[in-house]
Order: C-alpha cells, then sequence, then structure tokens
C-alpha cells in the first residue's frame, strides 16, 4: 500500500471532531421540536430564537445520551460545566454558543477499530447547534453571495462533539473510525446518525511531520467534510498542501479551511485580523452537571453491545479472524450468524452465505431453516446450485427447505446413480475420454455438462469431477 | 369620572382589601393613580410606557370578577408598574435602549405572570439605565427620569423610575432589577423601600439580563409588609429559570411584627468609615438606626468583612464580563433596531453602534476586555476569586450575627449631570449593595429619616440566603421606628 | 508607569465587540477604561492562590426538564419583529468569511 499517496518519508497526522445530532424529541434547552426538515422557523421559541429575557434549561435526555456515548467510548464521565463561546454569526441567535469548555462531561476515553487499533478520545461534550444559513445570489456559495437567509429549527438542537487525539495516521483508519463511532451511535440509538443529512459531522485535523519526528506540526482544521469519501480526499488534499509548503521551506499557518467538494481543495475560512478569541467563560444562566456513581452504573449495566465487542464474539464463535466476521457485524447481521450457527450449521460456511448471497437482509428466513439447508447441502442432499435456489425461496416466503425441496423435486443425485451416467457416456465417447485422459482440461466441461444436461441440473459439480477424475487413475 | 386620590396611607394590601371587599372598585384606584401620572408624569418622566388603555381593561375585568363572586390574589385591583426590563407580551419593552425602541416581545416574563395572577394591574414600563446600567437613571435613551423630592435631583437607579413612580404617587407598588444596587439604591435616594431578594428566589425568566450571575428582580412599595407581599407574589421555584431556588421559602409575613429582642446584629464597620466616600450624614443614620434596634432587645456590634474593600473593582469586571456576552445578541438580524451596511459585519457595527449608549459601550468594551485571551486571569479569574473570598467573610460573619446593617448609598440624591462626565465617581454610589450581589444574599432598603439637603436617606439591612422573613423583621422594626 | 490600556487594545475590544468608535470616543473611552481598570488594580494585586473561583453565588447542581415538547411560536409574531425577512427567513447582508 503507498503511504496515503504521500511521498515515503512524511508521515499523515489526523484528529477528527465528530459534531452528532442527538436524537431527542426536542431542543437542549428549550421543549421546541427537535426535526429535520420542517419549514423555516417553526419549530422555535423565545430561547431557541435568543429573546431577550428568555433562558436556557437542560433536557435530561440529552445528558443521559452524552454520558451513554461517554461510556461507550471509554470515557471518564465527569461533573461538567457548560460556558459561552463568544462570537459573532447571525445563524447564532444569542451570538455566543453554550458549549463545553474546559469542564466537559466525558474525557480520556477510546475507540477501538475493527484493525485492533485504539484511537484515544479526549473528549465528548455536550453543546447546541446552530440554525442553518442558505446564500442567495449567483453562486449560491458564501462568497459572491448577495445576502443570506437565516432558518432557527436547527437552532439549539443538542450535539455531542468528539474529540479524537491526533492517532489517526491513515486515510483508511479515518474512514474507519467513523464508521465505527456510527456504528457505536445507532446502537445506542441516540442518533440517526446521518452524515449526508448532516447528523453527524467530521471535521479533520490535519498536520504531517517526517517520519521519526515526535513533536506535531502545524495542523489545519478542515470543515465542511460531507461524506466519508469526501473526508478521504480532504485530508489528502491537505496534507500534500502541507508537505508541498515544508519542501518549499514554508510552512503552514494553523486556521480552520473549508472543504470545497467541487474544486477537490481547501480554502481559508476567514481573514487573519479576525483570529478567534472567543471568550469562553462559565454559563451564568445554568448550573453544574454532577452524575452520581449509581447514574453511571444504571447507564453501564443499560448499555448495548458494540461491534468491538459483537466482532469479538463473532470471531470466537466461528473461529475465524475478526476481520472475516467484521462485514457480518457491520450489517448488523451477527446475532442471525450466531443464532444459525446454535441451530447446527457450520460456522465458515453461515460466514459465507451471509457475506455473498444476504446482503440485502434475511426476509421470511429463520434460522433453523438456514441451517437445515446448510447442513442438506453438506450432506451431498442438494448441490449448491440448488441450494441457493431453495435459499432464494425461503427467504421469499419462508418454510423449511425439506418443504421447498421437495416440492420443486430438488434433489440432488445420489453417488451411485451419477457413477452409472458417467461410466456409460464414457463408453459412448471413447475420443473425448482419451483427451480428457490425455490432460485436455477443456473436455472436463464437455462431461459435466452431458451429465448436468441429462439430469437437468439435478446433479453435483463437484461429485461428477471427482468421479471422472476416479476414472482416470483407475 | 370618580376617582380616588392616592397617598401615602394607600398600601397595596389596603387596596387589595378594599377591592376585594367590593368597598372600591379597582377601575376607581386605577383612575386615582391614573390622574397623578397625568398631573406629574411630564415632570418626572417615569415611565417609558403608559398602559392607560390596557389598565382600564384590566381593572374592569376585575370589578366583574369581584363582582361575580371571585376571590382574586393578594394585589387585587392593586396597580404596579414595571421596570422597562421586563418582558411583557405583546407591549413594548425597550430596557432603556434605542436598540429596543420598537420591540414587543411576544411572552410575559414570569414575574409578569405571576403579578397578573395575583390580580395586579400593570399600569405602564418605567424608565431606567440603558440595560440597567447606571446609578442615576441619566443612561436612558428616552431622557432622564427625576426624583419626586426634588426635580433637579437624580432619582437612583437603574431602576429610577419604579422607585420614583412610587415616590410620585403614580403606584402603590412597583418592579426593578438589582445587579449592584439598581433597586436598594433608588429606593434608597426616593425615599421607599426596596429589595433585592435572594439570587435565585425570583425567577429571572423574561428579565432582559444584564449580569445573569447578578441579577435579581425585586420590589419597591411605601411598607416593608408591601414589599414583602409582593416578593411573596412573584417570588418561588420557575422550571424555566435553572438558576431558581425549589425549596419553599418560610412565610415573609407571619413574624413580620415581631420584633427584634434577642436579634444579634452586626454594622460592616467597611462600610461605616473604613471605605472612603460615605457620607457622614448617612453613617450617623445607620447608627441611629442601629441604636433603634439595640433599644427594640437586638444585640449590636461592628463587624468586618475584609473583602468588601475589593468588591467594587471585582464587581465591575465580573457584571460587565458578563453584559459583553448576554449584550451580543442584540446584532440586528431578529429584532430591535437595524442600521444598514454593505456586509453583515458593517450592518452589526453599525446597528451597535448606533442602537447603544455610551454606559453600555463601555461596560461592553470593559467586559470584553476582561474576558479576552491573555487578561482573563488577570482580572475575570481574579475577581471570581474575591467574590469566593467575599462570601467566606460572610458565612464566617452569619455564623455569630443573624444579620447585617449598613448604609444602603453613599449619599443622599445627587443632582442631574453631577456624576456624569467620569464613570468612577458614578461606579463608587454601589460600594454598600454590590456585596450582597456577588453573594447572592438578600438585602433591603428602608427610609430612615433625612439628610441636611431634605432628601430620603435608606439603611440597608442584609440577610443571609433564604433568611428574607428575617430581614423583613428587622426591616419593619426599623420602619415603626422611622414613623 | 504604563497606562492599564492602550488606545490599540480599547479598538481592538471594540471590534470584537462590534462596535466602531471615533477618533474623540477612542481617546475618551481609553481613558475612562484606564481609570476602572486602575482601581481594579487593586484586584489585579491580590494574591489569591488557591482560592476556588466562584462564577455563581447558589451551589446547584443538576437542574434538567423533561424532554417534552412545549408550545413553540407562531411564525409569522416573530418575522414580524424582525428589521428584515424573506421567503420565511432572517435575512442578512453578505457575510464576508465562513463560519468560525
Ligand atoms: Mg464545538
Ligand atoms: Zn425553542
Amino acid at each position: 500500500m503507498t503511504n496515503n499517496g504521500l511521498k515515503d518519508d512524511w508521515e499523515l497526522i489526523v484528529g477528527l471532531e465528530v459534531h452528532v445530532e442527538l436524537g431527542t424529541r426536542t431542543k437542549l434547552f428549550c421543549g421546541c421540536v427537535n426535526q429535520f426538515g420542517d419549514e423555516p422557523n417553526t419549530n422555535v421559541c423565545p430561547v431557541c430564537l435568543g429573546l431577550p429575557g428568555s433562558l436556557p434549561v437542560v433536557n435530561e435526555k440529552a445528558v443521559t445520551y452524552a454520558m451513554q456515548i461517554g461510556r461507550a467510548l471509554n470515557c471518564s464521565v465527569n461533573r461538567s460545566v457548560f460556558a459561552r463561546k463568544n462570537y459573532f454569526y447571525p445563524d447564532m441567535p444569542k451570538d455566543y454558543q453554550i458549549s463545553q469548555y474546559d469542564q466537559p462531561t466525558n474525557t480520556d476515553g477510546y475507540l477501538e477499530l475493527p484493525s485492533g487499533v485504539k484511537i484515544g478520545i479526549e473528549r465528548a461534550h455536550i453543546e447546541e447547534d446552530t440554525g442553518k444559513t442558505v446564500h442567495v445570489g449567483s453562486s449560491g456559495r458564501i462568497s459572491g453571495s448577495d445576502y443570506s437567509l437565516v432558518d432557527y429549527n436547527r437552532a439549539g438542537v443538542p450535539l455531542i462533539e468528539i474529540v479524537s487525539n491526533p492517532e489517526i495516521r491513515t486515510i483508511e483508519q479515518a474512514k474507519e473510525y467513523v464508521e465505527e463511532l456510527r456504528g457505536i451511535l445507532l446502537a445506542l440509538k441516540v442518533s440517526d446518525a446521518k452524515m449526508e443529512e448532516g447528523s453527524i459531522r467530521v471535521d479533520a485535523n490535519v498536520s504531517v511531520r517526517k517520519a521519526g519526528e515526535d513533536e506535531l506540526r502545524t495542523r489545519c482544521e478542515i470543515k465542511n467534510v460531507n461524506s466519508l469519501r469526501s473526508l478521504g480526499r480532504a485530508i489528502e488534499y491537505e496534507a500534500k498542501r502541507h508537505i508541498d509548503l515544508y519542501e518549499n521551506g514554508e510552512s503552514p499557518s494553523q486556521e480552520t479551511r473549508h472543504w470545497d467538494e467541487g474544486d477537490g481543495r481547501t480554502r481559508p475560512g476567514r481573514s487573519k485580523e479576525d483570529a478567534e478569541d472567543y471568550r469562553y467563560f462559565q454559563e451564568p444562566d445554568l448550573v453544574p452537571l454532577n452524575p452520581n456513581s449509581q447514574m453511571i452504573e444504571i447507564i453501564d449495566e443499560e448499555l448495548p453491545s458494540f461491534p468491538s465487542e459483537r466482532r469479538k464474539q463473532l470471531a470466537a464463535l466461528t473461529e475465524m479472524e475478526i476481520i472475516e466476521v467484521a462485514l457480518i457485524v457491520e450489517r448488523g447481521h451477527d446475532d442471525f450468524a450466531s443464532a444459525t450457527i446454535h441451530a447446527g450449521a457450520t460456522p465458515q460456511t453461515v460466514i459465507k452465505y451471509l457475506t455473498n448471497n444476504l446482503s440485502d437482509g434475511f426476509g421470511e428466513l429463520s434460522p433453523t431453516a438456514f441451517a437445515a439447508l446448510i447442513q442438506m447441502e453438506e450432506q451431498a442432499e442438494l448441490t449448491s446450485t440448488q441450494a441457493k435456489k431453495i435459499l432464494g425461496k425461503l427467504v421469499e416466503q419462508g418454510g423449511t427447505p425439506k418443504e421447498i425441496a421437495d416440492q420443486s423435486g430438488l434433489k440432488a443425485i445420489d453417488t451411485d446413480e451419477l457413477e452409472n451416467l458417467v461410466d456409460q457416456l464414457i463408453a459412448s465417447h471413447p475420443e473425448e475420454w482419451k483427451r480428457f485422459c490425455g490432460g485436455e482440461k477443456k473436455v472436463q466441461g464437455f462431461f459435466v455438462g452431458e451429465i448436468m444436461k441429462s439430469t437437468r441440473g439435478q446433479a453435483d459439480g463437484k461429485v461428477i469431477n471427482q468421479i471422472l477424475n476416479e476414472r482416470t487413475t483407475n | 369620572m370618580n376617582s380616588i386620590v392616592p397617598d401615602s396611607s394607600f398600601t397595596a394590601r389596603s387596596i387589595a382589601e378594599n377591592v376585594q371587599s367590593g368597598e372600591w372598585s379597582a377601575v376607581e384606584v386605577l383612575e386615582g393613580y391614573l390622574s397623578q401620572i397625568t398631573q406629574h408624569e411630564s415632570e418626572i418622566n417615569a415611565f417609558n410606557t403608559v398602559l392607560e388603555e390596557e389598565a382600564r381593561a384590566t381593572a374592569r375585568e376585575t370589578d366583574k370578577d369581584i363582582a361575580a363572586g371571585k376571590t382574586l390574589g393578594p394585589l387585587a385591583g392593586v396597580p404596579v408598574a414595571l421596570k422597562d426590563n421586563l418582558c411583557t407580551n405583546g407591549i413594548r419593552t425597550t430596557a432603556g435602549s434605542r436598540i429596543l425602541e420598537n420591540w414587543k416581545p411576544p411572552y410575559d416574563a414570569t414575574v409578569v405572570q405571576r403579578l397578573s395572577a395575583a390580580g395586579a394591574t400593570v399600569i405602564g414600563k418605567t424608565n431606567m439605565d440603558e440595560f440597567a446600567m447606571g446609578s442615576s437613571t441619566e443612561n436612558s435613551a428616552f431622557g432622564p427620569t427625576r426624583n419626586p423630592h426634588d426635580l433637579s435631583c437624580v432619582p437612583g437607579g437603574s431602576s429610577g423610575g419604579s422607585a420614583a413612580a412610587v415616590a410620585a404617587g403614580f403606584a402603590p407598588i412597583s418592579i426593578g432589577s438589582d445587579t449592584g444596587g439598581s433597586i436598594r439604591q433608588p429606593a434608597s435616594l426616593c425615599g421607599v423601600v426596596g429589595v433585592k431578594p435572594t439570587y435565585g428566589s425570583v425567577s429571572r425568566f423574561g428579565l432582559l439580563a444584564f449580569a445573569s450571575s447578578l441579577d435579581q428582580i425585586g420590589p419597591f412599595a411605601n411598607t416593608v409588609r408591601d414589599a414583602a407581599i409582593v416578593h411573596e407574589v412573584i417570588g418561588g421555584h420557575d422550571p424555566k429559570d435553572s438558576t431558581s431556588i425549589s425549596e419553599p421559602f418560610p412565610s415573609f409575613l407571619d413574624d413580620l411584627e415581631r420584633g427584634v429582642e434577642g436579634l444579634k446584629v452586626g454594622i460592616i464597620s467597611e462600610l461605616m468609615g473604613g471605605i472612603d466616600g460615605i457620607s457622614p450624614e448617612v453613617i450617623q443614620k445607620t447608627r441611629e438606626a442601629a441604636s433603634v434596634l439595640s433599644e427594640n432587645g437586638a444585640l449590636i456590634e461592628e463587624v468586618s468583612i475584609p473583602a468588601s474593600l475589593y468588591c467594587l473593582s471585582a464587581y465591575y469586571l465580573i457584571a460587565p464580563a458578563e453584559a459583553s456576552s448576554n449584550l451580543s445578541r442584540y446584532d440586528g438580524v431578529r429584532y430591535g433596531l437595524r442600521v444598514s451596511g454593505e456586509t453583515l459585519a458593517e450592518m452589526n457595527i453599525n446597528t451597535r453602534t448606533e442602537g447603544f449608549g455610551d454606559e453600555v459601550k463601555r461596560r461592553i468594551m470593559l467586559g470584553t476586555y476582561a474576558l479576552s485571551a491573555g487578561y482573563f486571569d488577570a482580572y475575570y479569574g481574579k475577581a471570581l476569586k474575591v467574590r469566593r473570598l467575599l462570601a467566606e467573610n460572610f458565612d464566617e460573619v452569619y455564623s455569630k450575627y443573624d444579620v447585617l446593617l449598613s448604609p444602603t448609598s453613599p449619599c443622599t440624591a445627587f443632582k442631574l449631570g453631577e456624576r456624569t462626565a467620569d464613570p468612577m465617581t458614578m461606579y463608587v454610589n454601589d460600594v454598600c449593595t454590590i456585596p450582597s450581589n456577588l453573594v447572592g444574599h438578600p438585602a433591603i432598603s428602608v427610609p430612615f429619616g433625612s439628610g441636611n439637603d431634605g432628601m430620603p436617606i435608606g439603611v440597608q439591612v442584609l440577610a443571609p440566603p433564604m433568611q428574607e422573613a428575617l430581614m423583613y423583621r428587622v426591616a419593619s422594626t426599623l420602619e415603626s421606628a422611622e414613623k | 508607569m504604563t497606562e492599564p490600556i492602550s488606545e490599540k487594545e480599547v479598538s481592538h475590544v471594540a471590534h470584537l465587540a462590534r462596535l466602531r468608535l471615533s477618533h474623540e470616543e477612542l481617546q475618551l473611552f481609553t481613558k475612562q477604561l484606564g481609570a476602572v481598570l486602575e482601581h481594579a488594580k487593586d484586584v489585579e494585586a491580590l494574591q489569591l492562590d488557591g482560592v476556588e473561583p466562584m462564577s455563581h453565588p447558589l451551589p446547584m447542581e443538576n437542574v434538567t426538564r423533561k424532554d417534552e415538547v412545549h408550545k413553540m411560536l407562531d411564525r409569522d409574531e416573530i418575522l414580524d419583529q424582525a428589521p428584515v425577512t424573506e421567503d420565511g427567513r432572517f435575512q442578512v447582508p453578505q457575510i464576508l468569511g465562513e463560519q468560525p
């Protein structure tokens, strides 16, 4: 594999900041509906519009979700304090964002990737989302727009910002990290975790350094990355930009940059004079959150099992490698796999079928029917083509493989009968047989094909080959 | 039209009793106050908005309810004036600022809802220093309010309009907000009772924020009892305010006349000459008040609150810091004034530059500076530590004393324009009242005689958090002696 | 002795706070803010190591509300209070620079 498309002596350093919109019924600090896609400015009240005199009150469900995410990411859940992050922007109704600063809810955790690599989580804190701005004018983009229009339906929607350590070393890992995080969020049922709809938003802190260096070099924060694919492209672009600068004797400056999907490049966000000074201070309208150990115990007890754990379980059950079963877990098909295995099917066959033939789901298929089908095939009662045919019917209409095999007359011809058929065929085609025995492999197709024709496909190709080979050595 | 001309013997309590019994009609009571407003408002400018028609409609409703045999709340038919930083649904709420000149909130503040539920009639919105920043009500975008006792003098501030409204007989009670003394100081200067409740005892929901960790809403009244009645009406837990205390308070009224026998009262020595700038006649009056308490059986001793020396500095870092953030939302996008500009930033700047007055700009810049990178620890961070020291000082003193006594304002009402040139000379007006805000404790200012200039002097009773009942009891004793 | 705050700093702070100052105002505000900060030097000079900052007067914790929907505002009513609107949204002039 190439070094992320980078020149060999450079190392890629990535930390990710993932904003997750929580699927609570209401917003973080008010009882307005938390819903995507409604008419603009209809899900608003004095609080989320930042009207003078309004005050925030924390949604308890959002706090529970935050702590669940924290525990799922192996964080310690702390006494936490809300802070104001002050800056002027019209999609922020109060011109400050209520977030957490020096005392976040969750700190010091990690996320385990399917490869077994653990990426440290620095913090996962609670904050409010902003409204949505549309830019009106020729370009549709912020630059060159004539004016902008603001909708505050999203303002105040609860977010968890999950900040990783700069421990991601490849583009592949960055994508895996996001995929894995999605799996955890979905298992927790705290977010619909859709990157395309913006319920997961990823910012990447990118820097590079010479292989062997200990110190981190200047990083840039890349925003506006809307898919896993653009995440990979943006990281690669930015890393190359840094390397080019260094190799020309320059260095990048620390700044926020925006990914432009169309142009395939990043650009600086705002001018230098507007250097950010957020003047964080404790939010005086809210009081600290301080979960007691009992609350955390309850959360721990109710945590579902997560992809990393489930992969390990399935790998152990199947005696396969973690990476071989990762796809099944990612699809959420691992419970079905286990049930089928427990019903008596050979684990590797189950995984093979699930991987190749059941990617779209099981329909009416039950684990017992599935296990029975695998057994029938393994005992040569069905050929693999027949088994696949029956599997399709089981998914469509349910039932047992036996019933379907009987109804549709699907039955592998037994070996004695096949031997007779093969011997007859050899006798009637001495010329072809001679060529076969002489090592001409393509005539094998002729023999198998003829037998298949005469049995109307009820024969097992493997068995035919076996017989043919036996006959040559006799 | 019939009217009952209000005089100082008119209390909220007597009005409510007479209206409830059917002796007086709410409309008659209201007309009395409205005619007082008609006669004198042009000289005093206590109101930004007088709600003549709305108030008449409310009073008529009250009379209808009474006629129908309903029992209304403890403020049945009582006119109340609201500081113009309390949200009133559909009614202009300006906070004394050009930037909100025509803003009509779509909701009522919790205190406004509670006053209405108790039967009160909102008679108008009172003038104030812009966003409650000031001690003279000269920083209003709508002109200064004058002191009813001497029209050449300020009424104090920032709730000067509410204090003057009660002093001028425009309303028997009014509501103000107190961030560093903005109820107590004007109460003192106007010769009325003014209360800053325990932080968290009155909901701030619907109060246009100045400094959120210091702001409290409280009453003005002619009597201590009226103030306590209003406090009970507007107080109590509100789930819309995360800093609202959920534990119930004991009644403020049950023990009001129990006297002070056996109470231990501390006089704060730093505020009795320890800090420069407190006038001797005010200190003298406070000593006389102590004697009254002593004559009534209280034990009086001087106590020290050493951190009070640093309160002014701490306050003028903390309050502007919070204010700088609270006032960011006035950006010309969603409500209020917009002064157009080519770009968003220009529009923001034009709006704020034209919309805010000088004192507001000064405090926004001061607060922005105190919070900014490089200065946070030296200024804001240290101010928060002073606050802690102050709280520890109070805890220690309150382990030995029941309540504390001090002047309210360092001087009697000063002349309009006298202190506007130099902000520091204005800021020192808050020196006696600020400590209670920094620690969140309750305090009351009670009229106690007058100075050589004939202008009112108030003394301040401070109590531990949630000990308002005790505070009102002591204040009531002082009030009886003064009369 | 150095001034507690310079004109340059006041001008930077005014920019952060979205305020414009005329030359005269800049001079005056610098002097006035300087006087307040000069007074605050007593605090700056205090030895306060080990003192826990107090951001809030109440020692309250864990105040939350249930995840329940409340009544929302009527859109026309709120847009009616806005300086400029279009298409059910709040209009703002051209924005230079992305959101930070
Ligand atoms: Mg954030
Ligand atoms: Zn809302």
